[in-house]
């Protein structure tokens, strides 16, 4: 069986999914279902003190003994604070180490800072965190932080929340090709084809939130990216078959023609 | 009283007041929380023990939806 390992566990699915953006609790557990994800990403954020405590909440729409809860540090724009949200999270969580790290650079582009991230990531790992690491698609600084111990390398194919698709695949190949550890392709992901693109470069994953729950129907689109990550893993594994610029092959035979 | 900051806010407590018996003034019972005090997480195991000071940072969160 064709299983995707994360710091020793094993998944049967490949697609990672996003919490964000759902209009209810409802939609989220329904496209989270139909996604057929079993980790999900989840963000740590200040209580609304005042709030009704009985008022539902993620935890209860998406069961923690049933899905792989994956904290992120979204919105933090210094290794600190990455740090310090981490923290509170893996508290939060009883103890569950498996993380997403990110830091931003700027808030228009949503752009990682890696310089922050790498001082991030080598404290949480210094602090026994399983580090699943969002950078930008560059194939040293990617193979830098499989070397310091980072379980995942997570290279955006285009800007957080942006649906422009995987902009540079040369890229992307490169890290596949120079990485050991799980490549998954994190943000930028905007429809099947492009989550189909990510499997095929032979990505071991895809995480995506606004692809899913920014569609116009988010729980149809949910079953479409299982698909599409299913039929790229598939297609991967398979072998394409070489592309023959300018020359043409008959699918059927060349004998046999009649008049001939 | 004391006053100590909460989630950036400014708030008043009664002197002694326990990081236990925050949370139900608060009306936080039951909710799945973490708390940072001046930079360092109080476990949950050490709520009851934990006595807040004039001064104090806090922050309290709960984890939701995000990618």
């Amino acid at each position: 069986m064709d299983k995707l390992i994360i710091a020793g566990k094993s998944y049967n699915s490949r697609l990672l999914v996003g919490t964000g953006k759902y209009k209810d609790f409802d939609e989220t557990r329904l496209a989270v279902e139909a996604s057929g994800a079993e980790i999900v990403t989840v963000a740590i954020r200040r209580t609304n003190i005042g709030q009704d405590a009985t008022q539902p909440s993620l935890l209860d729409a998406l069961p923690p003994s049933r899905y792989t809860y994956l904290p992120n540090t979204a919105g933090c724009y210094t290794a600190d604070d990455a740090v310090r949200t981490l923290r509170l999270a893996r508290e939060l969580l009883d103890g569950h180490n498996l993380v997403k790290l990110e830091v931003l650079g700027d808030p228009k582009s949503l752009y990682p800072n890696v310089v922050e991230t790498i001082k991030a990531a080598e404290i949480l790992i210094r602090e026994d965190f399983k580090v699943m690491v969002y950078t930008s698609d560059d194939p040293i600084i990617a193979k830098q932080f499989e070397a310091m111990g980072c379980v995942a390398v997570m290279p955006l194919a285009s800007l957080i929340g942006s649906g422009m698709g995987i902009l540079n695949p040369w890229n992307l190949q490169i890290i596949i090709n120079e990485l050991q550890v799980p490549v998954i392709v994190d943000a930028g992901v905007g429809t099947a084809s492009d989550a189909a693109i990510a499997m095929e470069l032979g990505c071991a994953g895809v995480l995506m939130n606004t692809a899913i729950a920014g569609a116009q129907h988010p729980v149809l689109m949910a079953g479409a990216m299982k698909k599409a990550v299913q039929a790229g893993r598939e297609a991967y594994l398979a072998g394409r078959m070489p592309k023959k610029i300018y020359t043409a092959s008959p699918s059927s035979p060349t004998t046999g023609v009649i008049g001939s | 009283m004391i006053e100590l900051s909460i989630n950036g806010a400014p708030k008043q407590l009664h002197a002694s007041t326990t990081v236990a018996e925050l949370i139900i003034e608060l009306d936080l019972t039951g909710k799945r929380i973490a708390i940072e005090r001046n930079g360092e997480i109080v476990p949950r195991s050490l709520f009851a023990d934990t006595t807040l000071s004039s001064g104090d940072s806090l922050e309290i969160v709960v984890a939701v939806g995000g990618g």
